[in-house]
């Protein structure tokens, strides 16, 4: 009898708790104190149940099976790194966030882990259960724009800020933002933007180019943006674009169509393992090195799965790579720890997920609450502050951050000084130049209640 | 990419897609054939070849060794899954069996995980089959040439076995009706773990011999399943011949309508399978009743 129905009992329990104190507290205190405890705002998603406690939950999904399994790993030891930063009040966090003391708002952060296999449907329904049973105050997760998209919209509609972890879709940020998400790196539009100039300097105008693309909005966005600035400012041709679903087993059929189309470079947007594959494969092919490979948007390992000698003198975009470590103080101090927690050197995506936890402890700190929509203000007010790669800002109208895009060159193995040392920084890019106006994707964020 | 260099490459491309198609699903629809079971491991076992020719590989910097041991070491995963687990099945339900094959892959698939990591491996191609071939219309990587005579010389051994031996006559029948099988005084459980364990072992052969053209992941099984049960559909449950047939006609599909637009090319494959489906319920070379 006790035991049926536990919810009922507990509620009536608090409720009547709630009640006692309000009569008491009533009685006690002077009118014109309690009154900010009546303007309290409703309660809102998971607030403030989500933080009543001494911790609060964050809830990843991240992509631990399937073809983007390798760099959801690592993206995850880069959150983990950062909540245990948190937890301890590491000098790092406290120089991205420097209010934190340990824990954010004194409250110790726990990670929930939960597998998406990079698929929008499993993704929602992880968070979903986190936010049900955990009362999540933030989640995070996706190596795939389309995840980003789906848990944009459930972050929305939620009420439950998104820490968007790897997407490089113009969507995210563009047609498909939101007012409860934030993205911290860099995507399509500014890849293209970045490394335009870099490839038209380095295989001259009137190319011929040929594109392999991931059939979703990650694929088509970047594709797009990369050939409209080749197109646009370098008489640029795409002779074939290869579209291929997320996941393909074999890439023989595209390569066929490559091998024929006359290319002079080959613009691989395929992501995760899918780009180990169709650049190991486009060796096999002889299409390797016989046109010149370019990756628009880098893939954590790539470099060291199919090997340094495939990826010599490979332009790509990126993120962030170690040896910034060079230019960059807050750079080195993450290396650093990550290198003697995990025994390797980050890749960008661990850097990502890592600064948006970073970020995140900034912003509810300066908020002073967890309460949503006053975090979102904090975000929105666009303070400069440091990170990894230098100082950055958030954009309010589009919740993008802007930050430098860095152009890397693929070493070769002779070139290598250790065996993580793929590639040479050439150029780290202003990130502010390469975006595009806040509206010119179409965002319209939502509401804040 | 319209033009007939391109069409005769895309063609090329398509039979040696098709071969290893025809392989794997070969092994599957033998097993559900005979014993009735439809193994959702398959393209664990298929990943598990790869993986197990990587280690021999390791130890030995041999080609032939590791598809020997590749294969050898899949087959013996195939009988111990039957002994331990899939003879308890046969008399239960479709969806039982389905579930607990499942359910094995799934294993399989973490316990690779676990031992190997998510990032790729590679297994190269032996050292007379690497670089590229000149056809005359296009260049194609020599291991993939090669790799069409190797399937075809696997498969003609499983016909051999399958139609010209006693054990393969025991199959066929037990195909056909296991019961009376059984009443002729054939020990068919035995039968059928022999069975299981060459049905298993053309998976990891097509595993390891798969290995040099892709680099291995845990989760390289799974989107070759999908495509071997459109294979096996197409051309008839539990057909050798039409396994064969319909891997080809998969891997054609896929190849020449890339040509066209490379977004359509898995699309087509399904939209094969639906026409099939509703022109022959049995598959092209499946005939009615087996099931």
């Amino acid at each position: 009898m006790t035991k049926r129905n536990p919810e009922a009992s507990r509620f009536t329990r608090r409720t009547a708790m709630q009640v006692g104190a309000g009569i008491v507290g009533g009685a006690m205190i002077p009118p014109g104190l309690s009154l900010p405890a009546f303007a309290a705002p409703a309660p809102l998603g998971t607030w403030p149940e989500g933080s009543a406690g001494s911790t609060v939950s964050i809830g990843a999904a991240v992509p631990r099976t399937g073809s983007y399994a390798a760099q959801g790993e690592d993206e995850l030891k880069g959150m983990e790194l950062a909540v245990q930063h948190i937890n301890e009040g590491h000098a790092l966090i406290k120089k991205i966030s420097p209010k934190t003391t340990k824990g954010v708002l004194g409250k110790q952060v726990k990670l929930l882990v939960a597998d998406s296999g990079a698929k929008p449907n499993n993704a929602v329904q992880a968070v979903q259960r986190f936010i049900a049973e955990n009362k999540i105050v933030l989640m995070t997760g996706s190596t795939s724009s389309a995840v980003a998209v789906a848990l944009n919209k459930f972050a929305e509609r939620e009420k439950v800020l998104y820490a968007v972890a790897i997407s490089g879709s113009n969507d995210t940020t563009g047609k498909d933002c939101a007012r409860y998400s934030f993205r911290q790196c860099f995507y399509g539009e500014t890849a293209a933007n970045a490394i335009g100039p870099v490839l038209l300097k380095a295989f001259g105008k009137g190319k011929k180019a040929a594109f392999m693309t991931p059939d979703y909005t990650y694929g088509h966005t970047v594709t797009k943006s990369v050939n409209d600035y080749l197109t646009a400012n370098g008489g640029w041709t795409m002779v074939t674009n290869q579209v291929s679903p997320l996941g393909a087993p074999d890439f023989s059929q595209y390569l066929t169509n490559i091998a024929n189309s006359g290319a002079d470079v080959l613009v691989n947007v395929n992501w995760g393992h899918d780009a180990v594959l169709s650049i190991q494969q486009a060796k096999q092919f002889g299409i390797l090195p016989k046109m010149k490979l370019v990756v628009p948007y880098q893939v954590p390992f790539l470099a060291k799965e199919v090997g340094a000698d495939i990826m010599q003198d490979v332009y790509a975009a990126t993120d962030f790579w170690w040896t910034l470590e060079d230019k960059y103080p807050l750079a080195k101090m993450f290396v650093e720890a990550f290198d003697k927690k995990y025994g390797y050197k980050p890749e960008w995506g661990a850097n990502n997920a890592y600064m948006q936890f970073a970020i995140w402890a900034r912003m509810v700190e300066s908020a002073g609450t967890f309460y949503p929509p006053d975090v979102i203000k904090a975000y929105e007010k666009g303070e400069k502050f440091d990170s990894t790669v230098g100082e950055v800002h958030f954009r309010g109208a589009d919740h993008q951050l802007v930050r430098p895009v860095v152009i890397v060159k693929g070493k070769g193995p002779k070139a290598m000084k250790n065996k993580e040392d793929f590639w040479e920084v050439v150029e780290v890019v202003p990130g502010e130049p390469l975006m595009q106006k806040p509206d010119a994707f179409g965002c319209s964020l939502g509401d804040y209640t | 990419m319209i033009n007939w260099v391109n069409f005769a490459s895309q063609a090329v491309n398509g039979l040696v897609l098709g071969a290893l198609l025809a392989l794997i699903s070969s092994g599957l629809t033998i097993i559900y054939g005979t014993l009735g079971v439809l193994n959702l491991a398959h393209g664990a076992l298929f990943m598990i070849g790869g993986y197990a020719g990587y280690v021999v590989y390791g130890f030995t910097e041999s080609y032939v060794a590791a598809v020997v041991g590749g294969a050898l070491f899949v087959m013996l995963v195939g009988i111990v899954m039957e002994r331990v687990i899939i003879r308890y099945f046969y008399a239960r339900p479709h969806e039982d069996q389905i579930l607990v094959t499942f359910g094995l892959g799934i294993v399989f698939v973490e316990v690779i995980r676990f031992f190997f990591g998510s990032l790729s491996k590679v297994v190269p191609g032996p050292s007379w089959a690497t670089g590229i071939t000149p056809l005359g219309f296009m260049v194609y990587p020599t291991y993939r040439l090669a790799l069409v005579a190797i399937v075809a010389v696997a498969l003609v051994v499983l016909f051999f076995v399958l139609y010209r031996t006693r054990l393969g006559m025991i199959v066929r029948a037990g195909i056909e009706d296991s019961t009376m099988v059984g009443a002729l005084g054939i020990n068919v459980y035995r039968v059928f773990m022999v069975v299981f364990g060459i049905g298993s072992m053309a998976a990891g052969f097509a595993g390891i011999v798969n290995a040099p053209v892709v680099s291995l992941t845990p989760d390289m099984g799974e989107a070759i399943l999908v495509q071997t049960f459109v294979v096996v559909v197409i051309g008839g449950v539990g057909s050798f011949p039409g396994a064969i047939l319909g891997g080809l006609i998969a891997g054609e599909i896929i190849s020449i309508t890339s040509m066209f637009d490379p977004g359509y090319s898995y699309v087509m494959l399904f939209v094969t399978m639906t026409v099939v489906l509703v022109l022959r319920p049995y598959g092209l070379l499946g005939t009615a009743g087996r099931e």
